[in-house]
């Protein structure tokens, strides 16, 4: 009785120093973007990483997507004979909703696990202490060209995702549904306006300081937990990074909506 | 400068251009930023303005030329000011009714040309106007007929 009340204890004691870990760990990434050693060439090579690169899978994610919502949305409006605003009902849920949230979790996919790993295995090979041995801070040098990165990135793949997903549903909508081409665009353009578009990126830029934010912290702290440093904590750091910051995406994606809308 | 930092250069320079490319598409075309289209003010009363919004359409002749700015209440009439395109020209005597885009469409406000040869001025008021057709009143007065004026000795 008494060692399971310890347990419990100690179990709600570590959930409380993670935490406080991880609001530290946020400052001093934020901290690094005012401080020197500022590491250009490194954010331009993370950009790359995390936009550049993810611009082919974010295309065929989102070209995918407006095309299947041009068919879903077409079968439900063809029954009221209002086809005429499938341009709107498209362009509405990919760039309020669908764009943000299947281009971060593209990015969580692709280049969050990549970070987490990454950094992941810098811990266990003792890379970060030697760092710390050399007086860099391994936060502005690790972490916040990374968070720097993905701020930049995730709203402009956000931006390539809705014009890719709006151009599939219009290739679907218009060449295989007949829907009449003028009245898609015109649906589109007067039903979407600035605040659609402002709590689309708004969305992004909270999905990628969170998806930074989980996963290179997960990478950074691989293995301090249970004070073992070894390829099964790269692992689990990994998993742990993808998962948490899928599921944040997703709940933070629900909080502001309703705080937005 | 060594090749491989010049292939970095590029395919983050292509990044970030299709990036703000698609950017301001997007708040350009679908935000709708006036940018660079003069408009000018007017404004109207009508009796009840019932469905209308801010940023409802403005017509003539089924063109849009301009967007409802604010609605607000004065004198228990809804005065609405409309901002409409420096190139339209409004004459004194134009007519400003509410009419709605199909059955169940969106309200706007649409306005007949008049024949006066003063035109309404930034600021102006659009004196005639017409209410808003009700089709609550309309299918009420269809159903249960015009009892009013029927009287039941007769």
């Amino acid at each position: 009785m008494v060692s399971l009340i310890q347990s419990f204890g100690a179990y709600a004691l570590r959930q409380v120093f993670s935490a406080g870990r991880m609001g530290l760990f946020f400052f001093y990434a934020v901290r690094g973007i005012f401080l020197p050693p500022r590491k250009f060439w490194f954010t331009v090579k993370q950009i790359q990483f995390i936009g550049s690169k993810s611009l082919v899978v974010i295309g065929f994610t989102a070209a995918f997507t407006g095309m299947v919502l041009a068919l879903q949305g077409y079968h439900t409006l063809s029954k009221f004979g209002a086809e005429g605003w499938l341009g709107s009902a498209i362009a509405l849920s990919l760039i309020r909703e669908l764009g943000p949230v299947l281009s971060a979790l593209m990015v969580t996919g692709r280049a969050g696990s990549a970070m987490a790993a990454e950094i992941g295995i810098m811990r266990i090979e003792e890379q970060i202490d030697a760092l710390e041995c050399m007086a860099i801070d391994p936060f502005s040098y690790l972490v916040t060209p990374r968070f720097i990165a993905s701020i930049i990135a995730l709203p402009l793949l956000t931006a390539f995702n809705d014009v890719i997903g709006i151009l599939g549903g219009y290739v679907i909508g218009t060449g295989l549904l007949g829907v009449n081409a003028g009245a898609f665009w015109d649906g589109l353009t007067s039903s979407v306006d600035w605040n659609d578009l402002y709590m689309g990126f708004v969305k992004s830029a909270c999905f990628s300081v969170l998806i930074a934010w989980v996963c290179t912290y997960k990478g950074f702290y691989a293995g301090v937990e249970e004070d073992h440093y070894g390829p099964e904590q790269v692992g689990r750091a990994t998993t742990e990074a993808v998962v948490i910051s899928s599921i944040a995406v997703l709940i933070s994606d629900y909080m502001i909506t309703s705080i937005m809308l | 400068m060594a090749p491989e930092r010049k292939g970095l250069e590029f395919s983050v320079g292509l990044f970030l251009i299709i990036g703000l490319l698609c950017m301001g598409y997007l708040s350009l075309t679908l935000g709708n930023f006036g940018f660079g289209k003069e408009r000018y003010e007017v404004s109207a009363t009508f009796a009840t303005v019932s469905g209308l919004k801010d940023k409802s359409q403005v017509m003539m002749a089924g063109v849009v030329i301009g967007e409802v700015q604010r609605i607000r209440l004065s004198d228990s009439h809804a005065l609405i000011t409309m901002s409409i395109n420096k190139d339209v020209k409004l004459e004194e005597d134009s007519i400003a009714s509410i009419k709605t885009m199909g059955i169940i469409g969106d309200k706007y406000v649409s306005i007949t040309p008049g024949a006066s040869d003063v035109c309404i001025q930034n600021g102006g008021t659009i004196r005639e106007t017409q209410p808003p057709l009700d089709i609550e009143s309309l299918i009420s007065r269809f159903v249960f007929g015009n009892m009013e004026t029927k009287k039941p000795n007769e």
